[in-house]
């Protein structure tokens, strides 16, 4: 994805005015550089990015960064553009470089690829606007308290 | 409640496990009262998925009553009698309003992990391991409908239970495929494979106009059942040479449009995998390719083909074919489907040929998987 502006303004907050515009990136500072996906200790890590079939007002209402992006908040850059032939909206972020890594439960369930964080929360984010809901699995057998047959 | 719950490769049991319970605003809680196999359960059977785990629920296709309404759910009440599509799906991403709900983005519980390398998943089905949605199947007493408003369909009063739960995926996978071939009136086509699928595919491309409809397979009763519920001629290839017969029959053409509805391959034994025979040969398919006619269609049905060598990637390039494929079918279709069947247009209650009671659930597959005593389908009521 080519960089197609940028937002001098850090966090969640971003401001309704940003969303006016026909394509536009917004993107907080970029501030150094974290192992990438090839192997390039010094390249930025690949953004993840997914496209949401909503205009990016819907995504981003009042331009803000919706639940549970927010929850990334200074642990992630986002940037944000029309995707083309009128399909919404591509959402795109990635963990910044020098964020502390996650630790307890959520270093746990990311394991050493900050990436699936950062993709379960777009999927997430994608769901709830697209279908208004974050789907939950159906509760298994072995998660619940044991039935004998 | 009780389900069928696979237990380990080549076993079923019939288990009690919990009760489904709401999980989002837009699910249904449905009380089964017909469940059918489907070709797709029997690579779960054999215990071909890895991420299969014991006391997984099987069933992707189903037909029930509303017991369990949830906040969101907009065009359900309880008491509805449903068929649900056995395809999850959302109905808001830019596939479900195309109109393409087996390619749903949203019908994943936490896709990310289950599609670590993104966003490449089909919709989610009903019965499948947790990688494949999250959701327990239908061959069971009660099951949770996500997205209820877009996946459950209100059944007709004119139509019965036995006909309608043929509307959660083989009728619909049927049309989906003449759709794909966009079978034409007048035009000849060619279906690999007489099963539930294949005859209603066959039906199909009557229904949508097709002169003649020619439907290949080596099991006599299915053969016959094709002929009589599907205004299908039957070709027995092991008595017939296939590619003849079809030029014959096409003027020498060949068919418009081919279907290869075979299902799924069967498993690689040790032999082939040490033998150096590295995938599945698609024998059906390499037929269809060859035997359609220049610039014709050629449809691929099924679920988990995973990979096939020797495919005549020649003649589909210098024959200027188009090879078009679908592992499940999209929802669009299924009130236009249950319509037909309450017209009697669509007549699917013979491929039931075997019903049974839940508890007789391993038996039932045993049969179907084993294509013993005739069974086409066979169908459980709880």
């Amino acid at each position: 994805m080519v960089p197609m502006g940028r937002l001098a303004r850090a966090g969640p907050a971003l401001g309704g005015a940003v969303l006016a515009g026909a394509a536009r990136l917004l993107r907080v500072p970029h501030r150094g550089a974290r192992p990438g996906a090839d192997g390039d200790a010094a390249a930025p890590a690949r953004w993840e990015v997914v496209t949401v079939d909503r205009p990016p007002e819907q995504v981003l209402p009042e331009g803000r960064w919706p639940e549970p992006l927010r929850r990334l908040d200074g642990a992630v850059e986002v940037r944000v553009r029309p995707a083309p032939g009128d399909r919404g909206t591509e959402l795109a972020a990635r963990p910044l470089a020098g964020v502390t890594p996650p630790t307890g439960l959520a270093a746990h369930l990311v394991g050493d690829d900050p990436g699936l964080l950062v993709r379960r929360t777009l999927r997430q984010i994608k769901q709830r606007v697209e279908a208004g809901e974050v789907l939950r699995a159906d509760r298994s057998a072995l998660d619940r308290p044991e039935v004998h047959g | 409640m009780r389900a069928l719950c696979w237990v380990t490769a080549g076993e079923l049991a019939v288990r009690e496990v919990p009760d489904p319970e709401l999980r989002n605003e837009r699910d249904v809680i449905v009380r089964v009262r017909r469940s059918a196999t489907c070709g797709g359960d029997l690579p779960l059977l054999a215990g071909r998925h890895p991420l299969l785990r014991p006391g997984d629920v099987l069933g992707a296709e189903f037909l029930g009553e509303v017991v369990e309404v949830g906040p969101g759910v907009r065009r359900h009440r309880a008491g509805d009698r449903v068929v649900v599509g056995a395809s999850v799906a959302c109905g808001g991403c830019w596939y479900c309003r195309q109109g393409l709900h087996s390619c749903c983005d949203n019908a994943h519980a936490d896709l990310a992990s289950a599609d670590p390398d993104w966003a490449r998943s089909d919709a989610g089905c009903f019965g499948r391991p947790r990688a494949a949605g999250g959701f327990a199947g239908g061959h069971a007493e009660y099951v949770r409908v996500p997205y209820a408003d877009v996946s459950a369909f209100r059944v007709p009063d004119a139509v019965d239970d036995d006909r309608a739960v043929f509307a959660a995926d083989v009728a619909p996978t049927g049309w989906l495929a003449a759709e794909l071939g966009a079978v034409r009136p007048g035009d000849v086509v060619a279906i690999w494979g007489a099963g539930a699928v294949g005859q209603l595919t066959a039906r199909a491309a009557v229904l949508r106009g097709a002169a003649r409809v020619l439907v290949v397979d080596r099991h006599e009763e299915r053969l016959r059942m094709a002929e009589r519920h599907s205004d299908a001629e039957p070709l027995d290839y092991r008595r017939t040479d296939v590619a003849a017969e079809l030029r014959d029959r096409s003027g020498g053409r060949g068919p418009d449009v081919c279907v290869v509805a075979v299902g799924t391959p069967p498993a690689r034994s040790m032999a082939d995998r040490f033998g150096g025979q590295h995938a599945d040969r698609p024998d059906a398919l390499r037929e269809a390719v060859h035997a359609c006619r220049k610039s014709g269609v050629v449809v691929v049905l099924g679920g988990t083909g995973g990979f096939v060598d020797a495919f005549p990637l020649g003649a589909l390039t210098e024959r200027r074919l188009t090879l078009r494929g679908a592992g499940r079918p999209d929802l669009r279709n299924v009130p236009m489907l249950l319509d037909r069947m309450a017209r009697d247009e669509l007549r699917t209650e013979h491929l039931a040929t075997h019903r049974l009671p839940l508890a007789q659930g391993p038996e039932g597959y045993a049969l179907f998987r084993d294509r013993a005593d005739g069974c086409v389908r066979a169908v459980f009521a709880p």
